[in-house]
């Protein structure tokens, strides 16, 4: 379990979180933790429960969100997904979520890069309004100021992995590549946006109007550590609904399950023009500003502690 | 038939006839990406080293050894010896085939001995062992440093790091799987 002191330097930091997007105009919103339809990306496996799902993210219910009206909104909601242990990844974690509208996702690297220096601003006010006389550095070595380095994933591939990013697609292996050559490199001073995902690994994001075989996707990372996953949304919802297709195919062929197409999503996908979303691992972020080495020492009670 | 989310750390696998032991084992997924399994595993017949990723489609053949109730007599520089306490037969393992075990064995201790193809290649030790503290720091008080544990050492030579209360002479027990301290005990 999270010690005392841990547990007041985690609420300190979900005070702030809230308190940036509050600031900024966003409302904060809550949709069930519990639904009958899940995201069909076959990476990533739902916990069900009672014939109905965990959500793996609350993406879908926050554009359905956007799509009636709303143009910021942001939540801070629990995440379920199977199978994902170690020191990175728990089965049940916290995803901070925000979504706008009529912007691109070069707005949501803005507002990355202006709500780390909050938080790491307004965390330290807080300790001190606290009379907390504890004198941790948050985010201790890692440079916030400025404007964060930019790496496309070709040029990052280029840079560290031996293989190019193109041949790695087409042999299958870019995850154990990113993950083994490239990630370990990115955000180590300061932190970095590796955007320009291939199309085929952003199911859910617009592609380039200038280059269709480039998604405008980025993931921030932070002394090697894949903090946040944004994305411009593809609007289109036949598009949308032919790639949910796509991995509907692949996931009953692997692994056997059914699907159910999320027909009230797509329906309200039509309404909805131009937006981008961001999500941002809450336990993650917490236990990099701590300067902590693994996800279960930064949540309350980790699967250890049962 | 095991499958890749079986894997952890100890697991015993068969690759290409051989017995394996995952020695190191981490789960990595990026972004929207594949779950990886990234081993570093031990061949148990010839102590080689192997690297490893494997995705979670992969699926694995369980090491099938036989095992035996044996006790730990004694060790000669690098060779390990054990007694079937039934027939009073003898055998020996060498330090490698030992790995990490060596830490919280004693003479006398009852083990499994793990047998492939009738050979013995590993042990099993007991989950829990109870050794005693043979050096330990007295705790600084006033120490800063904001760790609640500091480091001791127990009579087969292991080191490990202990809660301050912790004194020289006490008995300690150990779990074996992870060689982690987890209580005084009385005895």
């Amino acid at each position: 379990m999270l010690s005392i002191e841990g547990l007041h330097k985690r609420a300190a930091f979900f005070r702030c979180i809230r308190s940036f997007f509050h600031n900024q105009g966003f409302l904060e919103v809550d949709t069930p933790l519990r639904q009958p339809v899940y995201i069909p990306e076959s990476n990533i496996v739902p916990i069900s429960s009672e014939g109905q799902y965990l959500q793996s993210s609350p993406e879908l219910c926050m554009k359905r969100i956007l799509a009636h009206g709303c143009d910021k909104i942001f939540q801070l909601s629990h995440c379920f997904r199977k199978g994902e242990l170690g020191r990175l990844h728990l089965e049940e974690f916290q995803l901070l979520e925000w979504y706008r509208t009529d912007c691109d996702y070069t707005q949501l690297m803005d507002d990355c890069e202006a709500f780390l220096r909050f938080l790491s601003e307004a965390l330290k006010d807080y300790s001190v309004s606290c009379g907390n006389s504890d004198d941790t550095e948050l985010f201790s070595g890692i440079d916030l100021s400025g404007s964060w380095r930019k790496l496309t994933v070709a040029e990052a591939f280029a840079e560290y992995s031996p293989i190019p990013m193109e041949k790695t697609i087409s042999t299958g292996n870019f995850d154990e590549i990113l993950t083994e050559y490239v990630e370990p490199h990115l955000g180590l001073e300061a932190p970095v946006f590796l955007y320009a995902y291939p199309q085929q690994l952003a199911s859910l994001a617009r592609k380039s109007p200038s280059n269709p075989s480039i998604a405008e996707r980025f993931e921030l990372y932070i002394q090697g550590v894949e903090v946040a996953n944004g994305f411009s949304e593809l609007t289109d919802e036949h598009e949308q609904r032919t790639r949910f297709e796509e991995e509907i195919a692949v996931i009953s062929a692997h692994y056997g399950r059914d699907v159910v197409m999320p027909e009230r999503f797509l329906h309200d996908l039509g309404k909805l023009t131009e937006a981008a979303g961001i999500a941002l691992g809450v336990d993650r972020l917490f236990m990099l500003a701590m300067n902590w080495k693994s996800i279960s020492s930064a949540v309350t009670f980790a699967p250890d502690d049962f | 038939m095991l499958s890749a989310s079986d894997l952890r750390k100890g697991l015993k696998v068969q690759i290409d006839g051989n017995p394996y032991i995952v020695t190191e084992f981490e789960f990595s997924k990026p972004g929207k990406g594949q779950a990886l399994y990234r081993c570093k595993m031990r061949n148990m017949i010839s102590g080689n080293q192997l690297v490893k990723t494997y995705r979670s489609n992969d699926k694995f053949e369980k090491a099938e050894l036989d095992e035996r109730k044996m006790q730990f007599l004694y060790n000669q520089g690098e060779e390990f010896h054990f007694m079937d306490t039934d027939n009073y037969e003898q055998l020996s393992l060498t330090k490698e085939q030992m790995g990490d075990n060596i830490n919280y064995l004693l003479e006398n201790m009852d083990v499994v001995v793990l047998f492939f193809d009738g050979k013995p290649i590993d042990i099993t030790l007991p989950t829990f062992v109870n050794l005693a503290v043979t050096r330990a720091d007295p705790w600084a008080k006033g120490d800063t440093s904001g760790n609640d544990t500091k480091p001791v050492t127990v009579q087969t030579g292991y080191e490990l790091q202990v809660p301050p209360f912790v004194e020289e002479g006490d008995r300690i027990q150990i779990d074996t799987r992870t060689g982690q301290y987890v209580t005084r005990v009385k005895e």
